[in-house]
């Protein structure tokens, strides 16, 4: 990329963040905060001095250009990346106040309350009800049979496939189609009920009818949820999300209110890139 | 293209057409209140009426506003993106339509300074049709009728004929009496505004044909291919 850009870029980069949270905010808490995070695969660092706090039941969308750093960001926000050998990260992420990279931070109790949702979507070769079931058994979460079976309900109600498989229950996640196993996988992860939901191109595998019903069903559940996609769809940032971020060669360039970054954006790199004119 | 039939979408764009409709009433209403001043010979109307301004005027920016986020954020296409350029393009007009309320009025306080020209026929009538063809038209935008919004079009002949109508009167009142050349000036000027009223609703039902069908029947635009 242009080498000017990126040292206006280094040299702003400090400043500027600071003012970034806040923006589109009005009538919500903070849910996450970032603080000088920097993240490292080996010695090449992914992710530089990150700094931006995403607002408690909003959509807040992640675009940039392949490479920028939105997934690897994402993934730092439940650790999913711990399981990357060689990787390393510095700074703080703060989820209602607690650093989830303390000493004391029990992974897997993070990961429940922060639920992801993958670009392909991967039901397990269980029945559609196992699927739903299974996480609920592991956390304990599963109760009387009726219980169990009353979650599973409500779960699949949320992921708006209810109507579509409650006939079919008990034959194999694997028999549905790809925006329904998505919706699944969206439906497994609200089981268990968690407070964010990281969506990594949730609908990038999906045709555009289905990819309709897992924004429609996005802009639902912010009602309910604290949501991060990452999208390479730019369309789909701006239709779905009340915040975006833009990253790029591992920088947050910008972040603010959807309709601001689409409309106005403060910085030239991410007008450039939301006009297409690079990415 | 899964892109704008969204449910949210549709709940943007049904409160664009309340926000537009909101403005035609207002813009309406003010035309009838400085007719109303003229015809009842009213000054205190006029006041009303040059008062006004503010929400028509807050109403512009605000719905230019929705429509710019909602092109920016929803791409919408076909219908909807049509939808959403006649929107502005109705948004303007009836700004316009707010300012010729305030013309009206003006005309009015000084007409009223002087003494009666003559029984007023015309110009209440003009008022009426322009009032009527604006709301026509604006129910044509919301409900997609292309019928009414044809209606309003066959409407607007009838408007330029009073005009002139209008015109031939006072012209023998003037010639005949010096006097009521200024009072005439502004009777003349009334009517010219609520013509241009008629116009105006006139683009607003060349937007809900266009809306509609994709059809350009601007300047008898068939015949100008």
């Amino acid at each position: 990329m242009v080498p000017d850009m990126r040292a206006a870029l280094a040299a702003r980069a400090e400043g500027r963040m600071g003012g970034a949270r806040g923006n589109g905010t009005a009538g919500s808490t903070d849910k996450i905060i970032v603080r000088d995070l920097n993240f490292y695969y080996g010695t090449k660092r992914a992710l530089e001095n990150i700094n931006v706090t995403i607002p408690a039941r909003r959509v807040t969308a992640f675009i940039g250009p392949s490479g920028c750093g939105k997934s690897t960001f994402l993934r730092t926000l439940n650790r999913m990346n711990d399981i990357i050998t060689g990787s390393r990260v510095e700074g703080e992420i703060r989820i209602d106040g607690r650093d989830i990279y303390d000493r004391g931070t029990d992974v897997v109790a993070l990961r429940r309350r922060v639920g992801m949702v993958f670009q392909k979507s991967n039901p397990f070769p269980k029945s559609i009800f196992e699927n739903i079931a299974y996480g609920l058994r592991l956390n304990g979460m599963a109760g009387s049979r009726s219980e169990l079976a009353g979650r599973v309900e409500q779960s699949l109600e949320a992921a708006a496939i209810w109507d579509e498989v409650k006939d079919r229950l008990h034959e194999s996640a694997l028999a549905l189609s790809g925006g329904q196993q998505q919706r699944l996988c969206i439906a497994r992860a609200l089981a268990i009920a968690p407070e964010v939901l990281l969506m990594d191109e949730p609908a990038s595998a999906l045709d555009p009818i289905a990819t309709q019903r897992i924004e429609e069903l996005i802009y639902q559940l912010k009602a309910n949820y604290t949501i991060v996609i990452v999208t390479h769809n730019m369309q789909q940032a701006a239709r779905v999300s009340d915040n975006t971020a833009f990253f790029w060669l591992g920088r947050l360039v910008e972040f603010g209110p959807t309709d601001r970054i689409f409309t106005n954006p403060a910085e030239k790199l991410t007008e450039d890139y939301v006009t297409g004119r690079f990415g | 293209m899964a892109t704008s039939s969204v449910p949210h979408f549709q709940e943007e764009l049904e409160q664009l057409k309340a926000r537009l409709l909101e403005m035609g009433g207002l813009a309406e209403d003010r035309v009838r209140s400085a007719v109303k001043a003229l015809v009842d010979r009213d000054a205190s109307l006029v006041d009303a009426v040059l008062a006004g301004d503010q929400p028509i005027n807050q109403l512009h920016i605000e719905i230019d506003g929705r429509c710019f986020r909602m092109l920016a954020l929803h791409q919408p296409m076909a219908v909807d993106l049509r939808a959403i350029m006649s929107a502005v393009k109705i948004n303007t007009d009836l700004e316009r339509v707010g300012d010729l309320a305030i013309n009206i009025a003006e005309a009015v306080l000084r007409y009223l300074g002087h003494a009666l020209v003559k029984e007023l026929i015309d110009i209440p009538r003009m008022s009426d049709i322009a009032q009527a063809m604006l709301r026509d038209a604006l129910d044509a935008y919301v409900r997609r009728d292309m019928m009414l919004a044809q209606a309003v079009l066959d409407q607007d002949d009838t408007l330029d004929a009073l005009k002139t109508e209008v015109f031939r009167e006072l012209l023998t009142y003037m010639l005949r009496d010096a006097q009521t050349i200024e009072p005439a000036l502004d009777l003349i000027l009334i009517s010219r505004h609520l013509e241009r009223i008629g116009d105006h609703a006139t683009n607003i039902a060349e937007d809900v044909i266009f809306m509609v069908s994709a059809r350009d029947v601007r300047h008898h635009a068939s015949d100008l291919k």
